[in-house]
């Protein structure tokens, strides 16, 4: 039997991605590889990857209002759900696919020890979370909203409010991390990690909306954040049929 | 055409040990006190155990402290622990995937692992036995793509498609690890006189 090689990915479009150095983020001068990237085909190695589909999940881990804090005790800050759903560039639902978050907490200041931001810890904020997409490619997750916070880039720069995601496809060369925006946040503009994106629509992509359907009233308010990953390659069949 | 555009990339930052390896960030025992992608081998895994380490250098030559580097390779017969892999059935005690966050002090990784087997290139031809390669970091834009290499394959190297499509020795040579023993070592330079090849894959 001819095993059959899954469908290589669609090359990746660059000029929706950020390239690798971009002076305004000043981070990038000394890590950016100045040489090309070298196209090469997919091959078994990158059209597969890990799958977490089985990976036993705690009750917890969609829920960082409550995932770190003391039994009875909750995180401080805006109360918000994060949803939306995984697609691939040809809209299927990625499903079984583990997306991890993590974020500052509503104060902006992050539980590591690199992080020396004058606002406090909060001692029931971890600002660590994971979830699985379901069969429809939809996630979500309990979080606070969390705040901005000035970084070190060589002027008065502040990050916009954002929460890190970390995304797992089908295939390796569908990994993916990046982070989501809050609607109506003047930082956003401002911000020269979000403006590394040479095009303004991959930026907007990047911005979750209110979600009124999705808020609970006296409760909890939803964000919606879809993600999309790189799809297949198209069959030849259907670049000649393009072609016509 | 596909009809929606991939999300944009965005730095992992300095604190992505938070999100990926949030028990060696101190968070306590979140999901189990075991950080995922540290354990690839997970019983009587086949083939030869070995190390693969090194460091991640900058422009300066100074190793990054605050990477995240993860690794997808086959397993010692040439299969892929994936539901895509199609040849056959991976050794279900190695998951073939690694996950390691450079050392905060000396910017050094290292992923206890399996050589893996010669896996064919899409026309056909094999490849050298390699191993895939992903670095995330601040100041890293979009995560980059790389193959590690073994030094003790140099045969195998030689008739590689992906370091024949390199084509300049010195930078092919930037993918292949030093081999001592079972422990290969390799840097990865970001720029430079030395910087690696970088793949879009």
């Amino acid at each position: 039997m001819n095993p059959t090689r899954p469908k290589p990915f669609a090359p990746r479009d660059h000029s929706i991605q950020p390239p690798a150095l971009t002076p305004a983020y000043r981070s990038t001068a000394l890590r950016a590889p100045l040489q090309p990237l070298l196209r090469v085909e997919n091959g078994w190695g990158e059209t597969t990857g890990p799958v977490f589909g089985h990976l036993p999940m705690g009750d917890l881990d969609d829920d960082l209002i409550l995932n770190y804090a003391t039994p009875g005790q909750s995180a401080i800050g805006p109360r918000i759900v994060v949803h939306g759903r995984l697609l691939d560039q040809d809209s299927r639902p990625v499903s079984g696919a583990l997306i991890e978050v993590w974020q500052a907490n509503a104060g902006g200041r992050y539980r590591h020890k690199n992080d020396g931001y004058l606002a406090p810890l909060d001692p029931n904020f971890g600002g660590c979370g994971r979830v699985l997409t379901g069969a429809d490619g939809t996630y979500a997750f309990r979080t606070i909203q969390p705040g901005p916070y000035p970084w070190p880039n060589g002027g008065n720069d502040w990050r916009p409010a954002h929460i890190h995601f970390s995304v797992f496809g089908e295939g390796f060369a569908q990994r993916l991390i990046t982070q989501m925006y809050f609607e109506g946040d003047p930082h956003v503009a401002l911000c020269p990690i979000v403006n590394a994106i040479p095009d303004t629509a991959a930026t907007d992509r990047l911005v979750a909306r209110l979600d009124m359907d999705r808020t609970l009233p006296m409760d909890i308010r939803a964000y919606r954040f879809d993600i999309v990953l790189r799809g297949r390659q198209a069959t030849v069949f259907e670049n000649r049929m393009e072609g016509i | 055409m596909s009809g929606l555009h991939e999300s944009a990339s965005q730095t992992a930052g300095p604190y992505v040990h938070i999100g990926c390896m949030p028990n060696l960030a101190a968070l306590g025992a979140m999901y189990g006190g075991t950080d995922l992608g540290t354990e690839m081998i997970t019983g009587e895994a086949q083939g030869q155990r070995i190390a693969v380490g090194g460091r991640v250098l900058d422009g300066k030559g100074a190793p990054l402290t605050d990477a995240l580097l993860e690794i997808w390779q086959a397993d010692h017969a040439g299969l892929f622990n994936s539901p895509s892999e199609t040849r056959g059935a991976a050794d279900p005690a190695f998951t073939g995937w690694g996950r390691q966050a450079a050392d905060g002090q000396t910017g050094r990784f290292r992923f206890d692992t399996i050589k893996p087997g010669r896996v064919p290139w899409p026309d056909g031809r094999l490849q050298a036995p390699h191993i895939g390669l992903w670095i995330v970091a601040r100041g890293i834009n979009l995560g980059l793509h790389t193959r590690i290499y073994f030094g003790d394959e140099a045969e195998a190297n030689a008739e590689d498609p992906v370091l024949r499509q390199i084509g300049d020795p010195a930078r092919a040579a930037t993918l292949i690890a030093t081999a001592d023993r079972d422990r290969y070592s390799i840097d990865v330079y970001l720029q430079g006189e030395n910087e690696t090849v970088f793949l879009d894959v």
